[in-house]
C-alpha cells in the first residue's frame, strides 16, 4: 500500500489540486464579499424598490442548487451563448475560461449567504449607534458606511466565517465543469486505483479538514476579539 | 424582510427625501431593467436565439414532462426524502451520543461529527459511489442513488447532531435536574424531557437543513445519478434547448425550497407566538432561548 501511495503521489499533483482549491476559495470569497455587501445594503436601504431587488436576489440564489448555477455558467452562458472570459486563441483557453466562470458562479452563489450574514451583523449593532448618527445629521449612506457597517462587519464575523468555511467545501462543486481541484482529482484517482479507496479518501478528506479547521478556529478567535463591547 | 432594527438607519422621509427616494427607485429600476435587457439580448442573439417558440414549445408537450423532467424530479425527491429521514435519525443518535455521560461515546461521536462536518459532501458521495461499485458490487442507478444518499446522510446527520446538541444546551439546567430528581435516568431525561423541547426549538433550523439536503441532491449529477439536472440535460441534448431547460429546472427548485423556507419561517413565528402566550416572563424555566441559528452553517 505504501508503494501504491508513493506512485500515486508521483502521478498526481495533490498539492497542486489543493492549491487550485485555495485559489478558488480566496478569489470567490472576495467576490462574494463585494456582491454580498452591495446586496445587504440594498436590503436595508430606505427605498422599497431597492429592498425588493435585494430580497429577490437572495431568495432566487439561495434556493437554487450551486451545481445548477455552475452548470448554467459553463454550459449555458459559455458554451451555448458563446460568451467567454478568456482569449479563444490562447492555448489554455478552456482551463482559464472554466476557472473564471467557476469563480463567478461561486461568488454569485455565496454572495446571497454573505449578504444574510452581514444583515444579521447589522442587527447586532445597537440602535443608539444609528440614532446618534442620524442625530448629528448623517444621511443613510454616511450612517451606514461610517457608523453601522464597520461595527456590523465585526458583529458578523461568526456567520461570515461559517459562510467562508462552506465556500471552501463548496469549491468541490466546480468539478462539474472540470476545474482541476481536489475532488476532481480524487475522482480520477479512484477510477484507476480502487485498491487505495480508503487511503485516498482519508488523504483528500484530511486535506479539507486541514483547510477548514484552522479557518474555524481563526474565525472564532476573531469574532471574540473583534466583538463590539457594549 | 426589513424589520424594525433596519428602520432606524434612516429618518422618516420628509417631502425632499421622498422625491429623492423616488428618483433612486426609478434609477435603480432602470438599471435592473437595463441588465435584464442585456440578458434578453444575449439570449436572443441572432445566431443562437434562446427565446424562439421552438425552444420553449417542448415544455408544452406531455412527453417532455412524463419522460424526462418529472421522473428526474421524482428521483431527486426520492434521494432527498431518504437522505432526510436517515439524516434525522442518525443526527439525533449522534447528538445524543455527544451528550452522553459516557466519555468514550462522547469523544467518538465528537470526532466523527467534527470530521464529517468539515469534509465536502461531494467527496463523501464519490467515496460511497466507488465503495458501492467495487466493494458492494452494485451498479447502475442503484449505486448512484446509494452514493447520493450516503454522502448526504454522513454530512447532514453531523450538522443535525450539532443542532440537537446546541438545542439541548440552550435549555435551562433545571429541566435536566428536575428529570433526574423525579428518578429518571440520564437517558430517560434526555428522551422524555430535553429532546422534545430541543427539537421544537430547533425546528426552523432543522427545516432549513432539509432545504440544504434537497439542493445538494443536484451533486448526484457528478456521480451519474439521473436526477433532475441530468435528465434535463439528456432532454436538452435531444431538443437543443439547454438554457430554457435549466431555467425551468431552477424554477422547480426555487419553488420547492422557497415553500420549505416559508414553512420554516411560519413555524418560527408560531413557536415564538405560542411561547409568548403560554409562558409568563417571570418564569425563566419555561422560556428556553430561541434558536438563533447558531452552528447552522446554512449551506
Amino acid at each position: 500500500m505504501i508503494d501504491g501511495l508513493r506512485t500515486l503521489f508521483a502521478e498526481y499533483d495533490v498539492l497542486g489540486a489543493f492549491w487550485m482549491t485555495i485559489k478558488l476559495t480566496v478569489l470567490s470569497a472576495i467576490g462574494s464579499l463585494v456582491i454580498g455587501t452591495v446586496v445587504a445594503v440594498l436590503r436595508v436601504s430606505p427605498v422599497s424598490v431597492l429592498r425588493l431587488f435585494g430580497t429577490t436576489y437572495v431568495n432566487i440564489i439561495r434556493n437554487t442548487p450551486l451545481t445548477l448555477i455552475v452548470f448554467f455558467c459553463a454550459f449555458g452562458i459559455s458554451n451555448t451563448l458563446g460568451i467567454t472570459l478568456a482569449r479563444q486563441d490562447s492555448p489554455t483557453f478552456i482551463v482559464d475560461n472554466n476557472f473564471r466562470f467557476a469563480v463567478i458562479a461561486l461568488a454569485v452563489y455565496h454572495a446571497a449567504f454573505t449578504a444574510e450574514a452581514l444583515r444579521s451583523g447589522i442587527n447586532t449593532v445597537g440602535q443608539g449607534q444609528a440614532e446618534a448618527a442620524r442625530a448629528i445629521g448623517l444621511s443613510f449612506m454616511p450612517t451606514l458606511s461610517n457608523v453601522v457597517l464597520p461595527q456590523a462587519f465585526r458583529g458578523a464575523i461568526a456567520p461570515l466565517g461559517n459562510t467562508m468555511i462552506a465556500l471552501t467545501k463548496n469549491t468541490t462543486v466546480v468539478a462539474t465543469i472540470g476545474v482541476a481541484e481536489a475532488s476532481l482529482m480524487m475522482k480520477n484517482m479512484l477510477e484507476f486505483n480502487i485498491s487505495l479507496l480508503f487511503p485516498i479518501f482519508v488523504i483528500m478528506a484530511g486535506g479539507f479538514v486541514l483547510l477548514t479547521l484552522p479557518l474555524g478556529v481563526a474565525f472564532t478567535w476573531l469574532s471574540r476579539r473583534l466583538t463590539v463591547q457594549r | 424582510m426589513s424589520g424594525p432594527p433596519a428602520m432606524v438607519l434612516f429618518d422618516v422621509p420628509g417631502p425632499k427625501a421622498r422625491v429623492r427616494h423616488v428618483i433612486v427607485a426609478v434609477v435603480g429600476a432602470l438599471a435592473v431593467l437595463a441588465l435584464l435587457a442585456a440578458v434578453i439580448r444575449g439570449l436572443a442573439n441572432p445566431e443562437n436565439n434562446q427565446l424562439t417558440a421552438a425552444k420553449w414549445k417542448p415544455f408544452l408537450t406531455a412527453e417532455t414532462w412524463t419522460a424526462y423532467l418529472l421522473p428526474g424530479l421524482g428521483r431527486t425527491l426520492l434521494a432527498a426524502a431518504i437522505a432526510m429521514v436517515l439524516s434525522l435519525v442518525v443526527g439525533v443518535l449522534l447528538g445524543v451520543g455527544r451528550l452522553s455521560g459516557n466519555g468514550i461515546v462522547r469523544a467518538a461521536c465528537g470526532v466523527f461529527v467534527e470530521f464529517f462536518r468539515s469534509v465536502p459532501v461531494l467527496m463523501m458521495m464519490l467515496f460511497a459511489f466507488f465503495f458501492g461499485i467495487f466493494i458492494l458490487h452494485i451498479s447502475g442507478d442503484p449505486v448512484a442513488l446509494f452514493g447520493v444518499i450516503a454522502g448526504l446522510t454522513f454530512y447532514n446527520s453531523c450538522v443535525i447532531a450539532e443542532l440537537i446538541r446546541s438545542g439541548v444546551n440552550s435549555l435551562p439546567r433545571g429541566q435536566r435536574e428536575a428529570g433526574l430528581a423525579i428518578g429518571l435516568t440520564g437517558l430517560q431525561t434526555l428522551a422524555a424531557i430535553l429532546l422534545p423541547q430541543a427539537i421544537t426549538a430547533m425546528l426552523p433550523s432543522l427545516i432549513s437543513q432539509l432545504v440544504v439536503i434537497l439542493k445538494d441532491t443536484a451533486l448526484g449529477y457528478i456521480i451519474t445519478y439521473s436526477e433532475v439536472l441530468r435528465s434535463g440535460q439528456n432532454f436538452a441534448t435531444r431538443t437543443g434547448n439547454l438554457i430554457p431547460t435549466l431555467i425551468v429546472i431552477a424554477a422547480m427548485f426555487i419553488l420547492i425550497n422557497y415553500g420549505l423556507s416559508r414553512l420554516a419561517r411560519y413555524l418560527e413565528a408560531r413557536l415564538r407566538a405560542t411561547r409568548n402566550v403560554k409562558t409568563p416572563p417571570a418564569d425563566p424555566m419555561l422560556n428556553p432561548a430561541m434558536a438563533t441559528g447558531a452552528g447552522a452553517s446554512a449551506q
